[in-house]
């Protein structure tokens, strides 16, 4: 039995940026991911963006730290020396009965100190070339940023982690037992008790509730599928929405990412396996034709790859943040959906001031940190940067990966430090080698190799991704 | 910076040709650039045999083809710097690669010729729908997988496409052990080599499926099943068709493409059909002094067919070295009809040399003819048979053709009854 201040349940935005800011405090505070990597779910995929906040109506807690969230990105991005784009968020309207809604969104962000910019359709599509004939009126939210968002959740938990929090990874909580005003949480192989409990876990959050009380509210998947385009493809310089509306929330986008390729997405059909992060025809077809109304030219024949995200939603129309009425410490933080990545830091300052606070007397640690140095990354260097340092270290001058160009220098500095990539997927998502237009055929042989030597383990035990997705299934030597 | 008269992107067997023809024309100082630990290129992983009938007229490996061409790069003192990625090339010719000897290095040349291979078409870029497990490879990645490092990747496997990679891996699984359930194709004809198909499928059983397609992947962590479906003439895929396969693993054999990143970067201008640049009589293409060939330019099938058009674009680049270009206009071939693309797609109107046309057709046909002609004037005009877009074909145009042409050549080809 490990014993803990407090356990959060789950490795996505939302626990990580939580166990971030305990970090600083004088608690003993423990994460459970099930997954072998942290930010597996709804925070791998989504439309990486960091709404201003201008569309979470009033009186919502989702509008409250969605306005508050931004804010702070700004200097934790710095912070932990994150990579993002302000691109800026065009909300395109197509004709006089659209136009008007957009008055609704320019009121809001009035009253909550956005900052815009006001186009018309003409001088919008001198930016933005791409953009239909059919736009009459944009609005810009130039403030508008896109992140990686598994890159901030992973860092964010590498800060808890250097600050003294414990991770543990593939590590699934299966029950919760109350004992003696404490909770006894059973994760994998091992039970952490605590006295406060935080339930982060997602789509699975009214799961994680059912094991001490029976939940409110329900989990109600809904699913959202993308386009990735190849980065050759220059689209679109800024975030390009739909007018949002009632049934279809924020529509189909067109979104620059921070390494240069665009998605297309999402969709929003509620699905009955909460899992099934699958693509379908009928998404993408939706995606398709709906993207159409706000861009022309979208070439999806250079798409390299599709994805879906599961939106975290339930039966509340708002974010859940709240202390159970009868399990005293027990801190659901659930229905995290859009604008969730955006909100995270301050769901963490909104979750440690109204609630831990009250059970806790916090007090900072000493000498803790909340800040990251700099990733080497090759492509961002000078001719004269990178000769300097492969010089010194000739593993980078080994590029790997060719179309992202990656050395295996950077795929070593992935594998390092406590929460080190150990599976393919892993590496894929810290220093990018697969994530290019050739999708990991020519690398992914090289990155196994690096695998298997590095981790001292056999090419066969080598994961793709979750338990049981190996890539070889066995030798013919 | 250390400049060269000549610098070569790619030590496969496209830029060994291509070393070893600018050597032979007395270009001595040049250089071939390649990011892998050895030379060769592809063929290192093709270990069946099938290599060099054309132009070695004998049956050999992959491995053993790029052999003859390595000594004879050898043997002509050809330099090559393995492990060195091209970052960069630059229209003023200028190539910046990496290596961990020399660190970050930028070199130039008078004439630079790209020979940077391709890459397949993975599963993102033709939207097979469902989830995403391990389990999915393309089929070069399995044969790398399977030839070089020593691994299979699955035991029960579909494989997507009837390209030749896929149609060799059909075999080699299952001489491996490995059950292969299927081969589907969305065409309704196969796009392997007719050699390929019977060897790989028909001797061992294994069905294919014309006019179909993947339309779903199952399981969450490895590949548990997939969905076919029967697809109409429009390639959609027909509700109520669908069937289900229990396999471990699916491999895309669903086309390659060519690497042409460097040449997009450079601005360089490219055959939106091929993928390609697009090149001149002499391999060259819209930037003076750059080159293409191989599968960095246009998708071949066959290795003899990447020597020969290299050797012609090391020939190209040797006359623009000692010429200069053609000031004269070009010439634009075009395609007509069933004619997918043609490379080279400009000729210069005063090209003293005969240029043989490498083109394709776009559909199967049992007999056709095919014509060249500009305007109402009837160039050539051939019978073909048993016409397959997976086989290259070739027409010459000669210099004498050329003259007093006014307008495009336009190449056809007519089904026959
Ligand atoms: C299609 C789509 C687009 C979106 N676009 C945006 C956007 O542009 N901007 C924005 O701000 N927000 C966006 N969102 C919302 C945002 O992605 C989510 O709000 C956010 O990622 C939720 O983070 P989370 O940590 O709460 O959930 P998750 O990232 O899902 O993390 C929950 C974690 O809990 C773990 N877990 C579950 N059960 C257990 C268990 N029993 N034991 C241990 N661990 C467990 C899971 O494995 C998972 O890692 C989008 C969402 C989707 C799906
Ligand atoms: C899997 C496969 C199976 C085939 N099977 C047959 C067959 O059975 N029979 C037959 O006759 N033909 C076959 N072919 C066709 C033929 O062998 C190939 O088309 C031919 O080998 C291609 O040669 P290449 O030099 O153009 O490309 P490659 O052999 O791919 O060479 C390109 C080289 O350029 C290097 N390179 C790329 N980018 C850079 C960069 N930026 N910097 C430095 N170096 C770079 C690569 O590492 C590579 O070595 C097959 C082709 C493939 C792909």
């Amino acid at each position: 039995m490990t014993k803990a201040d407090i356990v959060i349940i789950g490795g996505g935005i939302t626990g990580t940026m939580i166990a971030r800011a305990l970090s600083k405090y004088d608690l003993r505070t423990v994460l459970v991911e099930k997954e072998n990597d942290i930010a597996d779910g709804a925070t791998m995929a989504n439309s990486a963006i960091v709404h201003v906040g201008y569309d979470p109506e009033d009186g919502t807690l989702k509008g409250l730290l969605n306005v508050r969230g931004a804010r702070l990105y700004d200097t934790i991005l710095d912070e932990m020396n994150c990579r993002y784009l302000t691109t800026g968020a065009f909300i395109a309207a197509c004709g006089e009965e659209e136009e008007k809604h957009l008055d609704v969104l320019t009121d809001r962000a009035d009253r909550r100190g956005i900052p815009y910019r006001i186009l018309s359709g003409d001088e919008a599509r001198k930016e933005e070339p791409n953009l239909s004939e059919d736009v009459t009126k944009v609005i810009d939210f130039h403030t508008t940023k896109v992140i990686y968002p598994w890159e901030v959740a992973l860092k964010a938990a590498k800060v808890a982690v250097n600050n003294g929090v414990q991770i543990l990874l593939g590590h699934e909580v299966t029950d919760i037992e109350k004992m003696n005003g404490k909770y006894a949480v059973h994760a994998g192989d091992e039970i952490i008790e605590a006295s406060c409990v935080i339930n982060a876990a997602g789509i699975m959050a009214d799961r994680i509730a059912s094991f001490v009380e029976e939940p409110w509210f329900t989990m109600r998947p809904r699913r959202g599928e993308y386009f990735v385009l190849d980065k050759d493809v220059h689209l679109v310089q800024h975030i390009i929405f739909p007018v949002p509306s009632e049934e279809k929330g924020k529509g189909v986008l067109a979104v620059p990412t921070v390494y240069g390729n665009t998605l297309i997405g999402p969709n929003s059909d509620y699905i009955d396996d909460r899992e099934d992060n699958g693509t379908s025809y009928y998404g993408l077809d939706y995606v398709r034709k709906n993207m159409a109304k706000t861009l022309r030219n979208v070439p999806f024949n250079r798409s390299i790859r599709t994805f879906a995200g599961i939106r975290p939603a339930s039966t509340s129309s708002d974010f859940i943040i709240e202390e159970s009425k009868t399990s005293e410490g027990f801190i659901n933080v659930a229905s995290i959906e859009s604008p969730g990545l955006a909100s995270s830091p301050a769901i963490a300052e909104y979750v440690i001031g109204n609630f831990v606070s009250k059970h806790f007397d916090l007090k900072e640690k000493e000498g803790y940190d909340m800040t990251l140095p700099k990733d080497i990354v090759l492509s961002d260097m000078t001719e004269e940067e990178r000769n300097v340092l492969i010089r010194e270290r000739p593993e980078y001058g080994r590029i790997v990966c060719r179309c992202e160009q990656i050395s295996e220098g950077e795929i070593l500095d992935a594998l390092k430090g406590p929460l080190g990539a150990t599976t393919v997927k892993g590496v894929k998502k810290r220093c990018r080698p697969g994530m290019g237009r050739c999708q990991g055929g020519f690398c992914e042989p090289l990155v196994m190799e690096i695998l298997s030597r590095e981790l001292d383990k056999d090419p066969l035990d080598i994961e793709l991704d979750g338990k049981g997705s190996y890539i070889l299934e066995r030798s013919n030597r | 910076m250390r400049h060269y008269q000549a610098i070569i992107i790619g030590g496969g067997s496209a830029g060994l040709s291509a070393a070893v023809t600018l050597k032979d024309r007395g270009i001595e100082d040049i250089l071939v650039l390649e990011k892998d630990r050895e030379p060769g290129g592809i063929l290192e992983q093709c270990i069946h045999n099938g290599f060099g009938l054309q132009r070695f007229k004998e049956q050999l490996s992959g491995p053993a083809y790029a052999e003859r061409y390595i000594k004879m790069a050898e043997e002509r003192n050809v330099k090559i710097k393995l492990n060195s990625m091209v970052i960069k090339l630059t229209p003023d010719r200028k190539v910046e690669y990496v290596n961990s000897e020399e660190g970050d290095v930028t070199v130039s040349a008078d004439a630079v010729i790209l020979a940077v291979g391709c890459y397949e078409r993975s599963r993102g870029a033709i939207n097979i729908y469902g989830t995403r497990p391990s389990g999915v490879y393309t089929a070069g990645q399995a044969q790398k997988y399977l030839n070089m490092n020593g691994y299979v990747v699955g035991r029960k496997v579909f494989i997507l496409g009837s390209g030749d990679i896929g149609l060799i891996m059909a075999r080699r699984m299952t001489l491996e052990g490995a059950t292969v359930v299927g081969v589907a194709e969305l065409m309704p004809y196969s796009n392997g080599l007719p050699r390929n198909m019977k060897q790989c499928l028909e001797d061992f059983n294994i069905p294919l499926y014309l006019s179909h397609t993947v339309t779903n992947i199952f399981g969450k962590d490895r590949l548990e099943g997939i969905e076919l479906s029967e697809v109409d003439d429009k390639r959609n895929p027909i509700k109520g068709s669908e069937k289900y396969f229990d396999v471990d693993t699916l491999l895309l054999s669903v086309g390659l493409i060519p690497e042409n990143h460097l040449a997009d970067e450079a601005g360089i201008e490219m055959d939106p059909v091929t993928r390609g640049p697009k090149v001149d009589e002499n391999y060259m293409t819209s930037i003076d002094g750059i080159f293409a060939c191989g599968n960095g330019l246009h998708v071949h099938d066959l290795v003899d067919f990447v020597s020969l058009q290299a050797e012609r674009a090391a020939e190209g680049a040797a006359r623009y070295l000692s010429d200069g270009k053609s000031e004269a206009g070009v010439i634009t071939l075009r395609n007509g009809s069933n004619v997918s693309y043609t490379v080279p797609k400009y000729i210069h109107k005063d090209a003293k040399i005969n240029t043989e046309v490498f083109f394709r057709a776009s559909r199967p046909m049992d007999k056709a003819s095919l014509t060249v002609s500009c305007g109402d004037r009837l160039i050539r005009k051939l019978a073909r048979r048993k016409v397959m877009p997976s086989e290259m074909d070739r027409v010459m145009i000669t210099a004498k053709d050329l003259k007093d042409l006014d307008g495009d050549i336009v190449i056809s080809m007519e089904e026959n009854a």
